[in-house]
């Protein structure tokens, strides 16, 4: 089918090893509602990935659906298989708690835990029974948060003491405690003033040396900065009174938001639609 | 897709082919898993633990009551039909054990106090909600609360040494002025009514209001825009918009004076009769039931099985009560939408 | 003023100024009545608390506390019964904590929501309506006798006693056995009209409060903290038990408290499964009798004489009252100080 062609634009089988997540027919359900079908795409590592779209097409959806967090609601099913590190992470015997230490995720609104900044970080590795050295690590995933020198002096302090801003790095240093390879953020700036945005953005470029990002944002430019590769989800116009989501292209950023090869993506990159 | 190696260890698959390796996450899946389902198993009980005391009253009510019932000084027709409770009369016969006089006493006094509790109860949540400034609300809605909170025991007290003194020298003063001739006995359930009446006020007013409060404001602006006053915003929409949870509250605190032990033991009296007078003495199931537990009936004896029976039949009452007040407030709900 | 519609007909809006004035009218009077409803309580309140102070205070003496009960009013004192409150409702608070905590724990997070799930609540729901004396009459029956299956001679009897129970016969018979030959680590059964039995009673009373304040302040916790926690790879219970029940204890905490205080008031349930009006002693062990503060206001408010039935009556009131109060404002406390304000 046409989906077939839009699989990891352009690689060859030798770079395998270059795909660090790959999703093949996903479909979700939830309860007797098909949310989203047809969902095949490999995510390149240490690269960033935009899923963009109109609202309620599927992309929160597919990204949790990358660390099964969708088990969590009542009544989801997922058909398919998504392939992590060369491993089916819904295969039945998989433990859905052990994916989610691997795959960070980073949510829109800020959520750090009424607790301290030390024990905010400490959290994740504290319950998945990290060995090693507390304080080294909670320092080190606060510098790659771009946090540390903001906060050293305050470890004890209350981590929902500090800014917007600071409280979605503090989330996000949080999240690279458990040491994951990939790391998934849903909206994570949108409720973030421009210059939190920004920051937010830099960050992003600094972890892709050592992580992989895949980032859900409403916001096209944001997604035209940061992102290598772009994801368009949208409707299913065939069944257009269903809301179906599915994936219309898949490609390099540059390629979809200047020479779109299907006419519904280029309406909404120019604002047409959406 | 190639296998990145072909190691069988699930933890090999998932790690990376990367130069740092991960220190350190030393869990048994196996241990976490016993872990989990053990806790699951705890507090699973500890949620079904409530079906336990469920079946426990029954059984614990109902055991005895059936062994009352098998003796064959009495019968179950004669106790719910009789008219005269005479447990410590002789000759120990059915007749002496009609529970129509206590069952008498605690509609009375629950009736009385429904009649005093219920208008003073909607009025105030009627004032809470729709008059009353935030501020004073803040301030009342606690006071109210804390009537609610006092001990049962103590309003028994207030009731004989405060309610009672000033019923009899009001009517006292009546019956000169007016010639009237009305008696009030020390112990009466008019008393004891005024008392359980102040204890339930607080919940009528509580369920009352927060079902009004729950009535949108945008309900109250359209009837406001249509050149409403308050008072008919608030009797004309806002009440019949609230009603189910209105009637709910009536219905549960009629069950709480139903139950109520310690003030009417001390303030109604010890007599059981079938009387619709007031004024007089008379003596509800739980009084019954506390009289007799009170004077250390061994558990075997006729009396001492008998409050099973009586308990019972209470448990019987105020069980329907709460299950009409699901009912009301299921079928009246309005939708707002 | 337009007096005609579109269609020339008189409007029928014509003269309702003067209903208006009336209305109006009502509606002042009315909110008189309104305001007098809300005061009514209010002022029964205060009376009561005036009338208690004026009969009570004046005999308020350490030998409220320092003293047992006796036939002198002068000597009078509640010492068992405030004693026997304190350790009836320690039991129960120990008791409660784990059984209610637990349960809105299974409830809130963990329960399935199917027909089961719902019957559960609805039994919890009717359990909170059934009257206080019920109860009672469940503790006598359960642990106050064991539903008489320990009659002697009775198949449970004689399992007992052939595992070593002792049978002891008094007042009401029961079954003792030794632990480990330690003399006063023992266990008897049925527990009779013990402080025991009046606490696990009181237990099983204020169980569907706590479970239901219990459910509130762990709803209460917002959503995205567990997601947070989920995402960190936290297997259920460790978000529960790291995240979710800290979050939520002021409010637990809170609601034990007040339910610990009705408990204290309570005294029908406890006249019922056996407490006693007469103690002139302190309980040493929990397979003691017991007497507890409610039972001795209501003992002495029986007695003919003024001097109790009015007097120490009252005192006592006091004493209760001021306990209460202790453990209100301690719950209030705990609530203001602990309450996370989420920004």
């Amino acid at each position: 089918m046409a989906q077939e062609a839009l699989k990891s634009n352009g690689s060859t089988p030798a770079a395998d090893q270059d795909i660090i997540i790959s999703v093949n027919g996903l479909a979700v359900y939830y309860g007797e509602k098909l949310a989203v079908r047809d969902i095949s795409l490999d995510f390149k590592r240490h690269h960033i990935t935009a899923l963009i779209g109109p609202s309620g097409c599927g992309k929160s959806t597919l990204l949790r659906c990358l660390n099964r967090m969708n088990d969590l609601i009542p009544g989801a099913r997922v058909e398919g298989s998504v392939t992590y590190n060369g491993e089916n992470i819904y295969a039945p015997g998989t433990d859905p708690v052990d994916v989610r230490r691997r795959v960070g995720m980073v949510f829109q609104k800020p959520n750090p835990f009424p607790k301290s900044i030390y024990d905010n970080v400490a959290f994740g590795p504290r319950i998945n029974g990290y060995r090693g050295n507390m304080d080294e690590l909670v320092e080190r995933c606060l510098r790659q948060a771009a946090l540390w020198d903001e906060v050293k002096d305050q470890l004890r302090e209350s981590g929902l003491a500090l800014s917007g801003g600071q409280q979605q790095r503090l989330c996000i240093a949080r999240a690279l405690a458990t040491e994951p390879d990939l790391i998934l953020m849903d909206e994570p700036a949108s409720a973030l003033d421009p210059i939190a945005t920004l920051k937010i953005e830099e960050l992003m470029y600094e972890l892709k040396e050592q992580y992989t990002i895949i980032i859900v944002t409403h916001n096209m430019q944001q997604a035209a900065r940061v992102s290598d590769f772009t994801a368009f989800l949208s409707v299913d116009r065939e069944h257009i009174d269903d809301r179906i989501g599915i994936l219309v292209e898949y490609g390099v950023t540059e390629q979809i938001f200047t020479k779109p090869t299907r006419q519904e993506t280029e309406d909404y990159v120019s604002g047409r639609f959406g | 897709m190639a296998d990145i190696t072909s190691s069988v260890d699930g933890a090999a698959v998932l790690n990376p082919p990367r130069t740092r390796r991960k220190q350190g996450y030393r869990q048994s899946r196996l241990v976490r898993n016993l872990r989990e389902s053990i806790i699951h198993a705890l507090l699973f009980f500890a949620g079904a633990f409530s079906i336990l005391v469920t079946v426990g009253i029954i059984l614990s009510l109902f055991v005895d009551a059936v062994g009352f019932f098998q003796r064959p000084e009495v019968t179950l027709w004669k106790f719910l039909t009789g008219t005269t409770w005479r447990p410590l009369g002789q000759p120990v016969v059915p007749d002496n054990f009609g529970v129509l006089p206590l069952v008498n006493g605690t509609i009375m006094i629950g009736a009385l106090s429904g009649l005093i509790a219920i208008p003073l109860g909607v009025g105030a949540a009627i004032f809470l909600s729709e008059y009353a400034p935030i501020q004073v609300r803040n301030v009342l809605k606690p006071i109210l609360e804390i009537l609610a909170g006092v001990p049962t025991v103590i309003y028994g007290y207030f009731a004989i040494t405060f309610i009672t003194p000033q019923l009899r020298s009001f009517v006292e003063w009546l019956n000169t002025t007016v010639g009237t001739d009305i008696r009030v006995d020390f112990f009466n359930a008019l008393s004891a009514s005024v008392v359980v009446a102040v204890m339930i006020i607080p919940m009528v007013a509580s369920i009352s209001e927060d079902a009004m409060r729950a009535v949108p404001t945008s309900l109250r602006q359209a009837a406001y825009g249509l050149g409403a006053t308050r008072f008919e915003v608030a009797t004309r929409v806002v009440v019949p918009a609230a009603l189910s949870g209105i009637l709910a509250s009536f219905i549960l605190a009629l069950s709480r004076a139903v139950g109520e032990t310690m003030a009417v033991t001390i303030a109604a009296g010890a007599t059981p009769k079938m009387t619709l007078n007031p004024l007089t003495s008379v003596q509800t199931m739980t009084a019954f039931i506390v009289q007799v537990s009170f004077g250390d009936a061994p558990s075997g004896s006729i009396n001492g099985q008998s409050i099973f029976a009586v308990g019972a039949l209470l448990f019987l009452m105020t069980l329907f009560m709460n299950i009409v007040s699901n009912i009301v407030v299921r079928r009246f709900r309005e939708e707002y939408e | 003023m337009m007096a005609g519609t579109a269609q020339g007909q008189v409007s029928g809006y014509i003269g309702i100024e003067g209903r208006r004035a009336r209305r109006n009218i009502v509606g002042r009077v009315f909110s008189v009545v309104l305001l007098m409803c809300t005061l009514f309580g209010l002022v029964m309140l205060a009376a009561l608390l005036v009338d208690i102070a004026i009969e009570g205070a004046p005999w308020l003496s350490p030998s409220l506390w320092q003293n047992y009960p006796s036939r002198h009013a002068e000597k009078a004192g509640m010492r068992s019964g405030i004693v026997g409150s304190l350790i009836v409702i320690g039991i129960t608070a120990l008791a409660s904590f784990p059984l209610g905590v637990g349960a809105a724990i299974y409830l809130e997070e963990y329960a399935p929501k199917n027909r089961f799930t719902n019957f559960i609540l609805v039994n919890i729901s009717n359990l909170a309506g059934v009257p206080s004396i019920v109860y009672g009459m469940l503790g006598l029956a359960v642990f106050g006798r064991l539903f008489g299956l320990l009659e002697p001679g009775s198949a449970f009897a004689d399992f007992l006693t052939s595992i070593g129970f002792q049978f002891q016969s008094g007042g009401l018979n029961y079954y003792e056995a030794q632990l480990f030959n330690i003399p006063w680590l023992s266990i008897r059964l049925p527990f009779g009209r013990s402080i025991l039995a009046g606490g696990l009673t009181m237990t099983l009373l204020i169980l569907p409060v706590v479970i239901i304040a219990a459910q509130e302040a762990i709803r209460a916790v917002p959503a995205s903290v567990r997601q947070a926690a989920y995402g960190l790879g936290a297997t259920r219970w460790q978000v529960v038990s790291r995240t979710v029940i800290p979050i939520a204890m002021p409010g637990i905490m809170t609601g034990m408290i007040l339910a610990i205080s009705r408990a204290i008031g309570e005294t029908a349930p406890l006249i019922i499964m056996g407490a006693f009006t007469f103690v002139a002693f302190l309980p040493e062990s929990v397979w003691d009798r017991f007497t507890a503060m409610p039972i001795q206001i209501y003992n002495w408010i029986t007695l003919p004489q003024d001097e109790f039935r009015v007097h120490l009556a009252a005192a006592g009131i006091i004493v209760l009252l001021a306990i209460l109060l202790t453990l209100n404002g301690i719950a209030i406390f705990l609530r203001n100080r602990f309450q996370i304000d989420w920004q």
